[in-house]
């Protein structure tokens, strides 16, 4: 697979390290009434779909950016590549 | 038709016309009592530990495509019981126990094939490390023996001893570990459970699940509603999608692992050797191949197929363990979808849903589980207590934080 990087142009996805679902960047509020479950929910369970699946990945032979990909887990076709710093707001 | 000697004889001297298939096939009832979803080796012994032990013959196993062509046709055949951690190692060794009888219990010739296994050890720290692993095993029962350099060089001279990264030291042993002919065990299993009456009914593909009131009373499939008081689902790497339709989310994630067949080469590797600082293992199938594997890929798939990045790691491996290889020619790989679960271990239970039970989360190492796993699946389904070997394989062990994490990753899926 190669992952269009949005500075450093196409790089083999060998580079990367892959750490799982976006949604992974919605840390829940600790001070919350539910914050167990919250946490556990995101900890543990994972939508895990057949399809668009956007994940985290790190550059970590490269620029050590956190990128996140859109990426068709039937197909392994990657559509989209962002970096995740300037991801707009909470991940849904 | 039992399958004997008098059997091949009298078949033999009629031109081997009188054979039968080994199991019907079966279209859909409108009702039973058990529906099982997925047709591979987990759902399959279910069925038939359900019929033989728990005396439920009113019992459906729904595939979606053809039973055996999921991971129980893709894995790398090797079973074994050298677990750690307690809450896996009595089940695992439960297990092992089940394989060592199972052709007879099957009158089936699933080629159990206790050719040993030895995990190769490094260093010092990594032979403590493995002491410790086969007291563990002692203790559950197992048979675990420590291999110095001396008597492992003279089992297997070829390996690259003096290797000046990763010296081999000796290894840990399970004699009783070895490999079974992997496609043999779902059909093993389809043609006793169908003997019992159990239905098979490939091309049927569960589409969605009856629920009302918090009961589950049956499933929608690709041929129809079929009706069932208790449904159990053992579908593998689908574990996610297919228990979505029941509106659930799972600490699961579907993984593509690879497997690699060489060409044909003379009897050379004695049974089933690991690599201790790479990851990579291998066996020799009965018509000379070398059956090999390594890591995961890595990220989320469906695919059943992976990527060459792993495809060089592996091999790279296998060369530094055994250099001769190096020269033999690679004749296929294929992948198969893993159900990795958030700390390696699986999960048979039942759901918050009356009815609706799961067996799931098995990752890279669930055909050595199949035959527990069928019988705790069939045991947890009939009479709704756990078995004594896998009560902990509860689905809320991660609410609990009682993970059973034997390599200590955390909720990391693909460092499993
Ligand atoms: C390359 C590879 C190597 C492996 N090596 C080993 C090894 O050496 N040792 C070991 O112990 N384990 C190994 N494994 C793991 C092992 O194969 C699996 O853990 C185990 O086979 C999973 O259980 P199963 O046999 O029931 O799965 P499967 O055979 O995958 O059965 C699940 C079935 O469910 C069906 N299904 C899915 N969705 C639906 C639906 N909606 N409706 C109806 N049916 C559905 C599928 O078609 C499939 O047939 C390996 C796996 C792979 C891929």
């Amino acid at each position: 697979m190669i992952i269009n990087h949005p500075l450093l142009g196409p790089r083999d996805a060998s580079e990367f390290v892959y750490l799982g679902d976006a949604s992974l960047m919605n840390r829940p509020n600790p001070k919350s009434e539910t914050a167990a479950e919250d946490f556990h929910a995101y900890m543990y369970l994972r939508d895990n779909p057949p399809g668009e699946h956007r994940e985290l990945w790190f550059h970590e032979q490269g620029d050590r950016s956190w990128l996140i990909v859109t990426r068709n887990t039937l197909t392994h076709e990657i559509t989209k590549v962002e970096l995740a710093r300037s991801s707009k707001g909470l991940i849904t | 038709m039992r399958y004997n000697a008098l059997q091949i004889l009298r078949q033999g001297l009629t031109g081997h016309k009188g054979w039968k298939p080994a199991w019907r096939k079966a279209d859909p009832k409108p009702e039973y009592d058990i529906i099982i979803v997925g047709g591979g080796g987990h759902g399959l012994a279910t069925a038939h530990y359900l019929a033989k032990t728990f005396k439920h013959h009113k019992v459906a196993v729904l595939e979606k495509g053809w039973i055996g062509g999921g991971n129980v046709g893709r894995n790398t055949t090797i079973i074994r019981s050298n677990y750690m951690l307690h809450e896996n190692e009595g089940f695992y060794e439960f297990s092992l126990k089940l394989w060592e009888n199972q052709e007879r219990e099957l009158n089936y010739n699933s080629m159990v094939s206790q050719r040993g296994i030895i995990n190769l050890y490094h260093s010092d720290p990594q032979r403590d490390a493995y002491v410790r692993r086969g007291n563990a095993m002692a203790l559950n029962g197992a048979d675990p023996v420590l291999l110095d350099q001396a008597a492992l060089r003279k089992m297997c001279p070829f390996l690259n001893f003096d290797n000046a990264r990763f010296p081999i030291k000796g290894g840990l042993m399970q004699p009783r570990g070895g490999t079974v002919r992997h496609d043999a065990v779902a059909w093993g299993y389809a043609r006793s459970a169908d003997q019992q009456g159990v239905d098979i009914i490939e091309n049927c593909e569960v589409t969605g699940f009856i629920i009302n009131d918090g009961i589950c009373s049956g499933v929608e499939t690709s041929r129809g509603q079929i009706k069932a008081s208790k449904i159990g689902v053992a579908v593998a790497g689908s574990s996610s999608r297919v228990m979505s339709m029941a509106g659930m989310r799972l600490p699961m994630e579907s993984h593509v692992l690879q497997a690699f067949v060489s060409e044909g080469l003379k009897p050379l590797i004695p049974g089933v050797i690991t690599y201790g600082a790479g990851h990579f293992y291998v066996s020799q199938s009965d018509k000379g191949g070398l059956v090999f594997g390594g890591d995961i890929d890595g990220y989320n798939s469906y695919a059943q197929r992976g990527n060459l990045p792993v495809v060089e790691d592996v091999c790279e491996g296998g060369v530094s363990l055994m250099p001769m290889i190096g020269k033999a020619r690679l004749l296929r790989m294929w992948g198969g979808i893993m159900d990795m679960s958030m700390d390696g271990s699986p999960i048979i239970d039942k759901t918050h849903i009356d009815g609706l039970y799961f067996n799931g989360g098995w990752c890279y190492g669930g055909f050595k589980a199949t035959p527990a796993s069928g019988y705790c699946f069939a045991q947890l389904i009939a009479t709704d207590m756990p078995h004594e070997t896998a009560k902990h394989y509860r689905m809320d062990r991660f609410s609990r934080g009682l993970m059973i994490d034997e390599k200590g990753q955390g909720a990391q899926p693909n460092l499993h």
